[in-house]
C-alpha cells in the first residue's frame, strides 16, 4: 500500500493552504479542523494496516528528490513512529479547537494562526515518518519557522525575545547536526552516496568517527527535547506562547527531538550511542532532577508546566539510553502519554488565564467554590502529570525506571526521587489557585463551557483507558524498540520484566 | 636577433557571439543616447537591451555543453563559464527590467537626471523639474555585462584585467547615480573607484610578476610552468597573492570588504542589486579559474590561505552584520558573509566544491536581486526607508511584501525549503569531501550568527507594532511585482526541486585547460 504516508503528510499542508485561502475567518477555522480530522481519519486507517509484527518499516513510501545528491522522499511507518503520528493526530484537533478564540482580539491574522498550526502538523508527521535522513532534517528545521511565526505573533508580552531565543537554540543546534549529517553521508562510498537511513544504518564507520556524529546528532536533539542544560528555551517559549500553542510544542512539536534519538540516533551510531550512554544518562537525571526542583520554585502557572515537561522529557531520555527493551518502550509510551498529559495541563491552565488574565499564581486562590469543574480538571490533568497509578503517564515512567534500574541503579534510584518531588510541584499548584477562600477577584469566575469540556475530555479518557489497558499500544511500541535495540547490538540484562502487566 | 611573425589568432566567432550581442548593443545604447530624440531615448534603450540580452541567453543555451579554446588560449568557453555568462545575463536582464520602474520615485525615475550635477544645485533642481530621465545606464550595465561575461571566460591575465576594468568602471559611474541622497551616492561612486582602482594595480602588478616568474601570461602556460618547476617561485607566489588580491576585493573577501557596505548604501538600490549578483559571479569564475588552471600546481598552499580568508569573512561578516541599523548595509554584510560561505566550495577544490559554487552563485543573485528589489519598495518622504526601525509592523500593514522579503532572509539564512539551504548544503558537503571540517564548523558557528540578524528583521516586521508616521509601501509597477514574485518562486523552487539546477552544474563543473 503505498502513497498512504505521503498522503499523511501532504493533507494537513494542503489544509494549510486552503485555510489561508478560503473567504471567512469562522469558515478557515472550520476548514482548518476539518482538515485535522481527516487525518486523524486516516491515522486510523494507516495504523489498521500496520502489522505489529511485522518489518520495522511498513507502507514505505520512495521516490527520488534531489536526485544528484541522493535525496529521497522517503517514509516509513514503524511501531515507534505510529504511536507518535496517531499523538500529533489526536493532539491536532484539540489545539486547533483550543485556538478557537484564542486570538481573536490580538488583530493579527486568525487565518495565518490556523494554517501555521497545519503546517507545523505536516512537517511534524513527515520528521516521524521520514527514513531518508536529509528528509528528515530538512523538516526538522523548517518547523522552526512556522512555530516561530505562531510565538512571535501571537504570543505574550515578551514574546518576540521568546520567539528568537527558540529559533537560535534550536537553529544552533539543527546546524551542528547538519555538519554531522554531512559528515555521514560522506562515509559512503563516492557517487553511491543517498541520506537513505536504510543505506546509512549499512555502514559500518568506526568509532571515532561515530562519535563526532554522535555528538552532532545529539546537540541537536538535546536542544530540542530538551535536556539539562540547553533547555532554558523551553520555558520561555512556553510561557509567552498562546496555552494552545504551549501544549502543541512541548506535548508534541518537541518529541521530534527524543524520536530522533530512538529512530536516528540508536540505529547510525550503535558503538558511540553504547560508550556514550553512561553520559547520556547522568545528563537526563541531572535535568530530571534539577527541572522537577525549579518547577517547585515557579510562581508562573506556564513555566511549572513547562518545567515539568522539562523533567519529564529527562526521564524519556533517561529510559532511551537505558538500552533495555523494556526502558526504551517505556520512553516512547512515555512520549504518547507525556504528550497527552502536558497537552491536556496547558489547555486547563490556558483556561484558568483565559478566565482570571494572569498567570501569576498568587493571583489565584479558591476557584473552586465557583469553578468546581476547572478545579476537577485541573486535578486529573495534575495528576496524570506526576503519573499517578491508573494513568498513562504512570506505566510509562514504571517501565522506564524498572527497565533502567536493570542497568544503571544508581540513575534509577535518583531518578524515582522526581516522583516525589512531582507530586510537591503538581499538588502546591492545585493548593494554591483552588483551595482556600475565593479572592474577590475569582469569586465570580465561570466554570468550564461545553467547548472547552470537550476539548480535554478526549485526552483524560485517553490517558485512562492506556493506564488501563496499555497493553496494544505497548505491542506496536515494543515491535519498534526491540528491533532498534537489536540494531544497537545490546542485549538485555535480566530479569525481563513482564510489560503487559504493568497497568494493573 | 629573431623577429616574431604576428600571426592573426584563429578566432572561434561563435562563442564569443553573445558577448559581442551585449557589447555591440552596449555600443548601440551609446548611439541612440546621442542622437535619438530625447523622449524615445529611454524606450529605445530598453528595447535594444533587452532583445540582446534575451538574445545573448538564447545563444549560450544554444551552445550548452560545448567547450571552446578560443583566440590563442585567451578565451576559454567551457561549462562554468557558460553557466557563470547565462546567470551574469539573467541577472543584467533582471535588473534592465528594474531600471524602467518609474512609479516608486515621485520624480518619475531612481537615477539622477545628470550625474555631473552638483547635488542640492540649481542645475538639478531644473533637471527634475523638467522630469529628464537618465537613459545612460541602460549602456553602462551592458558594457559591465559584457566584461562580466569576458571575465568569466578570460583564460589569460591580461584578458581577464581587461574584463575587470571593463566591467568596474560602468560600476563606478552606476554607483553614484542616485537620486535619493546624492552625497552619500557620490561619495560611494569615489570610494568604489579609489579602492577599486587600488585592487586593478594590484591585479596588474601581480600579472607583471606572475609573467616575471613563468614567462606566461596564458593559465595554461603558468600551470605548465608551475608544474615544470620553472621560475622563481617567490616571485610567483607573491604574484599570484596580489592577483588574488584584485579578485578578492571585487568579491568582497575579508580583508578587502571595506567598501563594500558604504557602496551598496549609497548606490542605487537597483544597482546595488546587480553589483551583488552580478559581480559576484564574475569575480568568483574567475578567481576558481586563476586557481584551478593556472595555479593547480601549487594548491596546498593557496588552500590553506583561502581557508583562512573564508573563515575570517564568514565569520566578520556575520558579526558586523548584528550591528547594523540600515537595511542596505546590512544586506552588504550579508552579502559578505556570502562570499565566504562560497570561498568554502572555492577551498574544496574538487569539481563538486565547483559546482556547489555555481549553484551558490545563482540561487544567491536571484534572492539578493529579489530582496533589494523589495527595497525599493518600502518609501517615506525621502525616498527609501532604509532605516532599520522604519520597518517595524511592515508585515501588518503590507504581509505579501514583507513575506516575499521574509522569504528572502529565510533563504539567506540557509533554511530549508529555501535555495539558500541546498546551497550551503552542497558548499558544506563539498568543503567537507576535501577534509576542510574545521572550515565546515566555522561555518556552521557563522550560519547561526547570521540567522540572529537576518531574524531580527523578520521580528521587527512581523512581531512589532507598526510606527505611526512609518513609511508606506509603494505600489510597484508590473515590472517589480514580477521581478520579486518571480525571484520568491524560484527561491522556493530551487530550495524544493533542485535537482535539474544541481545537474546542470553538476556537469558543467570542469575547468577546461
Amino acid at each position: 500500500m503505498t502513497g498512504w504516508l505521503t498522503a499523511l503528510v501532504l493533507l494537513p499542508a494542503l489544509g494549510a493552504v486552503v485555510t489561508a485561502l478560503v473567504p471567512g475567518v469562522r469558515t478557515a477555522k472550520l476548514v482548518a479542523i476539518a482538515t485535522s480530522l481527516l487525518v486523524l481519519a486516516l491515522t486510523v486507517a494507516v495504523g489498521l494496516e500496520f502489522d505489529p509484527s511485522g518489518s520495522l518499516y511498513q507502507l514505505t513510501d520512495q521516490v527520488a528528490w534531489v536526485a544528484p545528491l541522493g535525496v529521497y522522499w522517503s517514509l516509513g511507518l514503524s511501531g515507534i513512529s505510529l504511536a507518535l503520528v496517531a499523538l500529533t493526530a489526536v493532539a491536532t484537533p484539540l489545539v486547533l479547537g483550543a485556538m478557537w478564540a484564542e486570538v481573536d482580539d490580538t488583530g493579527r491574522s486568525i487565518k495565518a494562526y490556523y494554517a501555521l498550526v497545519l503546517v507545523m502538523e505536516a512537517m511534524v508527521l513527515g520528521a516521524f515518518l521520514a527514513t531518508d535522513v536529509l528528509l528528515f532534517y530538512i523538516l526538522f528545521e523548517a518547523m522552526l519557522v512556522p512555530m516561530y511565526f505562531l510565538i512571535g505573533m501571537y504570543g505574550g508580552e515578551k514574546r518576540q525575545y521568546a520567539a528568537v531565543k527558540f529559533v537560535l537554540y534550536n537553529l544552533f543546534g539543527g546546524l551542528v547536526m547538519l555538519a554531522a549529517v554531512i559528515g555521514l553521508y560522506l562515509q559512503g562510498a563516492p557517487r553511491e552516496r543517498t541520506f537513505l537511513l536504510s543505506d546509512l544504518v549499512a555502514l559500518d564507520i568506526d568509532e571515532g568517527t561515530q562519535m563526532w556524529l554522535f555528538v552532532g546528532f545529539m546537540i541537536a536533539f538535546a536542544i530540542k527535547a530538551p535536556l539539562w542544560p540547553v533547555h532554558t528555551w523551553l520555558p520561555d517559549a512556553a510561557t509567552e506562547a498562546p496555552a494552545s500553542q504551549a501544549a502543541y510544542l512541548s506535548g508534541v512539536v518537541d518529541k521530534v527531538g527524543t524520536f530522533g534519538m530512538i529512530a536516528l540516533v540508536l540505529p547510525l551510531f550503535p558503538d558511540a550511542t553504547v560508550s556514550a550512554a553512561p553520559w547520556v544518562v547522568g545528563l537526563a537525571v541531572v535535568s530530571i532532577v534539577w527541572a522537577a526542583l525549579v518547577a517547585i520554585g515557579q510562581t508562573d502557572l506556564k513555566r511549572i508546566i513547562a518545567y515539568a515537561s522539562i523533567s519529564h522529557f529527562g526521564v524519556i531520555v533517561l529510559g532511551i539510553f537505558a538500552l533495555t527493551t523494556q526502558a526504551t518502550s517505556g520512553s516512547t509510551f512515555y512520549m504518547v502519554s507525556h504528550g497527552l498529559s502536558t497537552t491536556a495541563l496547558f489547555l486547563v491552565v490556558g483556561f484558568m488565564i483565559s478566565r482570571r488574565g494572569s498567570r501569576h499564581l498568587g493571583d489565584y486562590g479558591g476557584l473552586q467554590k465557583p469553578a468546581p469543574i476547572l478545579a476537577g480538571f485541573l486535578l486529573v490533568a495534575g495528576l496524570s502529570g506526576l503519573a499517578m497509578p491508573g494513568m498513562a503517564t504512570f506505566v510509562s515512567e514504571f517501565l522506564v525506571l524498572v527497565g533502567t534500574f536493570s542497568r544503571y541503579q544508581v540513575a534509577a534510584a535518583v531518578a524515582t526521587v522526581s516522583i516525589v518531588l512531582a507530586a510537591l510541584y503538581i499538588l502546591i499548584m492545585y493548593q494554591r489557585t483552588m483551595t482556600g477562600p475565593p479572592t474577590a477577584q475569582t469569586a465570580s469566575v465561570a466554570d468550564v463551557r461545553g467547548r472547552e469540556a470537550a476539548l480535554v475530555a478526549p485526552l483524560f479518557a485517553l490517558l485512562l483507558a492506556l493506564g488501563v489497558v496499555p497493553g496494544p499500544l505497548l505491542t506496536t511500541i515494543t515491535d519498534g524498540t526491540t528491533q532498534t535495540i537489536a540494531e544497537v547490538g545490546v542485549s538485555d540484562p535480566s530479569p525481563v520484566f513482564a510489560a503487559e502487566g504493568a497497568g494493573q | 636577433m629573431t623577429t616574431q611573425q604576428f600571426v592573426v589568432p584563429a578566432i572561434d566567432y561563435g562563442a564569443l557571439l553573445p558577448v559581442i550581442v551585449v557589447l555591440g548593443a552596449a555600443v548601440v545604447a551609446i548611439l541612440v543616447d546621442a542622437f535619438a530624440p530625447v523622449r524615445l531615448r529611454a524606450a529605445i534603450d530598453v528595447t535594444v537591451s533587452v532583445v540582446a540580452l534575451v538574445a545573448a541567453l538564447v545563444l549560450l543555451l544554444v551552445r550548452a555543453g560545448t567547450d571552446v579554446v578560443t583566440a590563442n588560449g585567451a578565451v576559454v568557453v567551457d561549462g562554468p563559464a557558460l553557466v557563470a555568462q547565462a546567470a551574469i545575463v539573467a541577472f543584467t536582464l533582471v535588473s534592465v527590467v528594474l531600471y524602467t520602474e518609474k512609479r516608486l520615485d515621485p520624480a518619475g525615475d531612481s537615477f539622477a537626471p545628470a550625474g555631473a550635477s552638483v547635488p542640492g544645485s540649481e542645475l538639478e533642481r531644473v533637471l527634475t523639474l523638467q522630469r529628464t530621465q537618465q537613459t545612460e545606464v541602460y549602456a553602462l550595465t551592458l558594457f559591465a555585462a559584457g566584461g562580466m561575461m569576458t571575465m568569466v571566460a578570460a583564460n589569460d591575465l591580461l584578458t581577464m584585467f581587461v574584463a575587470l576594468e571593463v566591467l568596474s568602471l560602468p560600476l563606478y559611474l552606476l554607483s553614484s547615480l542616485s537620486r535619493r541622497k546624492r552625497l552619500l551616492s557620490q561619495e560611494s561612486g569615489l570610494k568604489y573607484f579609489l579602492l577599486g582602482a587600488f585592487a586593478s594595480a594590484f591585479f596588474l602588478y601581480g600579472t607583471a610578476l606572475v609573467y616575471g616568474a613563468t614567462g606566461s601570461l596564458n593559465l595554461a602556460g603558468i600551470d605548465a610552468a608551475v608544474s615544470a618547476n620553472v621560475g622563481v617561485e617567490s616571485l610567483l607566489l607573491v604574484g599570484t597573492g596580489m592577483v588574488a588580491v584584485g579578485l578578492l576585493f571585487k568579491i568582497s573577501a575579508v580583508p578587502f570588504q571595506f567598501w563594500t557596505p558604504d557602496v551598496y548604501q549609497g548606490a542605487p538600490t537597483v544597482v546595488t542589486g546587480f553589483m551583488a549578483a552580478a559581480t559576484k559571479v564574475a569575480a568568483f569564475v574567475a578567481l576558481m579559474r586563476v586557481l584551478y588552471v593556472g595555479l593547480g600546481g601549487l594548491v596546498a598552499d593557496w588552500t590553506l590561505l583561502l581557508s583562512v580568508v573564508a573563515g575570517l569573512t564568514m565569520l566578520v561578516g556575520s558579526v558586523l552584520a548584528l550591528s547594523q541599523t540600515d537595511i542596505k548595509r546590512m544586506l552588504a554584510y550579508s552579502s559578505i558573509a556570502h562570499a565566504g560561505f562560497l570561498l568554502v566550495g572555492l577551498v574544496a577544490a574538487s569539481p563538486s566544491g565547483t559546482a556547489a559554487a555555481l549553484f551558490y552563485l545563482a540561487v544567491y543573485g536571484i534572492t539578493t536581486i529579489g530582496a533589494f528589489a523589495v527595497v525599493t519598495l518600502v518609501r517615506d518622504a525621502g525616498g527609501e526607508a532604509t532605516h532599520l526601525s522604519s520597518w517595524a509592523g511592515l508585515g501588518r500593514r503590507s504581509p505579501l511584501v514583507a513575506g516575499a522579503f521574509a522569504l528572502f532572509l529565510l533563504s539567506f539564512a540557509g533554511i530549508p525549503l529555501t535555495s539558500g539551504f541546498v546551497a550551503k548544503l552542497s558548499v558544506f558537503a563539498a568543503a567537507f569531501d576535501a577534509g576542510q571540517v574545521v572550515l565546515v564548523l566555522v561555518g556552521v558557528l557563522a550560519s547561526a550568527i547570521a540567522a540572529f540578524f537576518y531574524l531580527r528583521v523578520i521580528v521587527l516586521m512581523f512581531f512589532s507594532e507598526p510606527a505611526p508616521d512609518g513609511p508606506t509601501v509603494s505600489v510597484p509597477s508590473i515590472a517589480t511585482a514580477v521581478v520579486i514574485t518571480v525571484a520568491a518562486g524560484l527561491t522556493v523552487w530551487f530550495g524544493v526541486l533542485p535537482g535539474s539546477l544541481l545537474d546542470l552544474v553538476q556537469q558543467a563543473s570542469e575547468f577546461v585547460r
